[in-house]
């Protein structure tokens, strides 16, 4: 019947317009339902951001009334030595963290995708260090790092290697953290990738096979460009993750030996909390959020690059 | 099982022998840093000090002490800090889901026309970590905006709420009621069903995977939240587990430490085992959200 119907017409049947300025039919309804969740972020993730750029020009003490003091707070940073050393460090443990964390999960998901049988219990196994508290996991770690009767010099000095100063090195202590968090988190990255290799369609294996593609040059020309997106994804996300990291330097070392392991993180929580200078604890917040942000536009315009080619 | 390794590859003998002890090899390897380490908080709990000072290595304790582990829980108080724990996990899954399925209806199902620009709002979020703005909300919770003066922090209500305010749960629950097919409300809608029928009687019923899902990923983040319970709760006697176990290992003997540790990861673990088809699933589907 439609086809005999004039355009308009048609238009008039199939789409009513609505008139103008006609009130939604659950307008009253919709307030109610989103009221929780706008006064939720409205208190504690955008006012808050909002916040932290203004107290980054103030200073407060939370007992004075807070006073504007321009680019004060951004000054005294870059005049404290501890900066540029926590900048470091959070490269660091950032560079670390992708060499020793960025291709293991890809080996083990790819493994793991190929069993046949029992891929439940080493999804279970892979994943347990993910369940166990963070806060568990380095207590755990710093008695298997303990120089005088710690596991892993226990273990080394069976082979006759070591003992090595774990988290008692300038130079150890980064490399040290940066193990216990991969043992940490790894497992998660496995499943996701795992999740992942799931969605590779089962042809293009079939097709490569058939030319004689190998194993390898199958893993090569099409499990890991299939997988560019997710490993790109990942990469930001492990970035984003590592350049807060708190925890391990916090309840492992609290920065030592000698500022070795003091992250940016470590030195907003130190401004704030043990110096009572949120000013310069919120400038500081800035600076670590504008790098954060560069480094997503970065990656953004890289995979639509990538992607476009 | 990805079809990377084909059925004609598996009856060739190298790929049978090379995939074969691959896989055995990644086998041992995470059986032993999945598992050891938490048998090792076992085995800690179980051995006198000495023993764990003068021979770390030994697999099994001499003597184990079973009544270490309920020492630990009575000395230091293993019971009452996991309490304050159950207590902000709790309270945090239940703002959380309440927030978001409310929050993800009205966006995915009502629709008011500013209804896009609160949901890019909230997106927006996702790209700045929470750590970002920890210090401001620390102030947040000291002085409530446009409540003269209100402090909520050292309270409960300061680890509860900004928990709701969390962006991921609520796209994890707006995609799924995308998917519910509209002719449901429009059938309802021709019974009479208002807003809030429908949202009880078709929309809650129906998402009860996404539900299982969102609440394991919350309430285990939840259980392993530190920094912010350590800032927001002053009060030592009102930590979570997390927050008073550093504290506790100053002052405590090595055995009575690990078996504080042992019965701290037992909750999550647990959790994990029983539900880890719906977690390995919300876990697989985090990584797809981008």
């Amino acid at each position: 019947m439609t086809a005999v119907l004039h355009k308009a017409e048609r238009d008039a049947v199939v789409r009513p317009r609505p008139a103008r300025r006609a009130r939604h039919p659950y307008a009253l309804a919709s307030a109610l339902f989103l009221a929780p969740m706008v006064i939720v972020f409205g208190y504690f993730s955008w006012w808050p951001i909002v916040q932290s750029a203004l107290l980054a020009f103030q200073r407060t003490n939370l007992v004075d009334p807070a006073q504007w003091v321009g680019w004060q707070n951004f000054a005294n940073l870059f005049a404290d030595p501890l900066l540029g050393t926590a900048a470091l460090n959070t490269v660091w443990f950032t560079v670390l963290a992708l060499i020793f964390g960025f291709p293991v999960p890809v080996f083990l998901a790819v493994v793991m995708s190929e069993l046949r049988r029992g891929g439940g219990l080493f999804r279970v196994l892979v994943y347990l260090p993910v369940a166990v508290p963070p806060v568990v996991a380095v207590m755990m770690w710093k008695f298997f790092y303990n120089s005088d009767y710690g596991l892993l010099n226990g273990m080394f000095g069976l082979v006759g290697l070591g003992p090595f100063p774990w988290l008692q090195d300038t130079a150890w202590a980064m490399p040290s953290l940066v193990l216990e968090a991969t043992w940490a988190g790894a497992g998660g990255t496995v499943l996701i990738y795992i999740a992942a290799l799931t969605s590779v369609p089962k042809e293009l294996y079939e097709a490569a096979e058939s030319d004689g593609a190998s194993i390898w040059r199958r893993i090569w020309h099409i499990t890991l460009p299939q997988l560019r997106g997710v490993l790109l994804l990942m990469l930001l996300l492990q970035i984003i993750g590592t350049f807060q990291v708190f925890t391990e330097p916090f309840v492992m070392t609290d920065g030592g030996p000698e500022d070795s392991t003091a992250t940016v993180l470590l030195l907003i929580y130190r401004y704030a909390f043990v110096y009572g200078d949120y000013g310069m604890a919120a400038a500081l917040s800035v600076l670590l959020a504008v790098v954060l942000g560069l480094l997503s536009a970065v990656y953004l315009r890289a995979t639509k690059t990538w992607s476009s080619t | 099982m990805s079809g990377l390794i084909s059925d004609s590859d598996r009856k060739r003998r190298t790929v049978r022998a090379v995939l074969g002890s691959t896989q055995f090899a990644v086998f041992l390897g995470i059986l032993v840093l999945g598992l050891g380490p938490i048998l090792w908080t076992v085995k800690g709990a179980l051995s006198p000090t000495q023993e764990l000072l003068t021979d770390p290595l030994k697999l099994f304790p001499s003597q184990p002490d079973w009544a270490a582990l309920g020492e630990a829980w009575s000395r230091l108080r293993i019971g009452h800090f996991m309490l304050n724990t159950v207590i902000l996990a709790g309270g945090s899954w239940l703002a959380q889901i309440i927030v978001s399925t409310m929050g993800a209806y009205a966006l995915s199902v009502l629709r008011p026309r500013y209804g896009k620009y609160v949901y890019g709002a909230i997106l927006a979020t996702l790209f700045l970590p929470g750590s970002v703005s920890l210090v401001a909300l620390y102030l947040t919770i000291l002085d409530l905006p446009l409540t003269g003066g209100l402090s909520i922090a050292n309270t409960p209500w300061a680890v509860w709420l900004p928990h709701a305010a969390h962006a991921f749960t609520i796209l994890l629950m707006k995609r799924f009621f995308d998917g519910i097919p509209r002719e449901l409300f429009g059938a309802a809608q021709v019974d009479g069903a208002g807003p809030w029928r429908m949202f009880f009687l078709i929309v809650l019923p129906m998402s009860k995977p996404i539900l299982a899902v969102a609440s394991l990923l919350t309430l285990m983040s939840a259980w392993k939240d530190f920094l912010w319970p350590m800032v927001a709760i002053s009060d030592g006697e009102a930590h979570p587990i997390s927050v008073a176990l550093p504290r506790l290992a100053e002052f405590s003997e090595e055995n009575m430490v690990i078996a504080g540790m042992f019965l701290a990861l037992m909750p999550p673990v647990l959790i994990f085992i029983a539900f880890q088809k719906y977690i390995v699933r919300g876990v697989g589907f985090t990584g797809l959200k981008g």
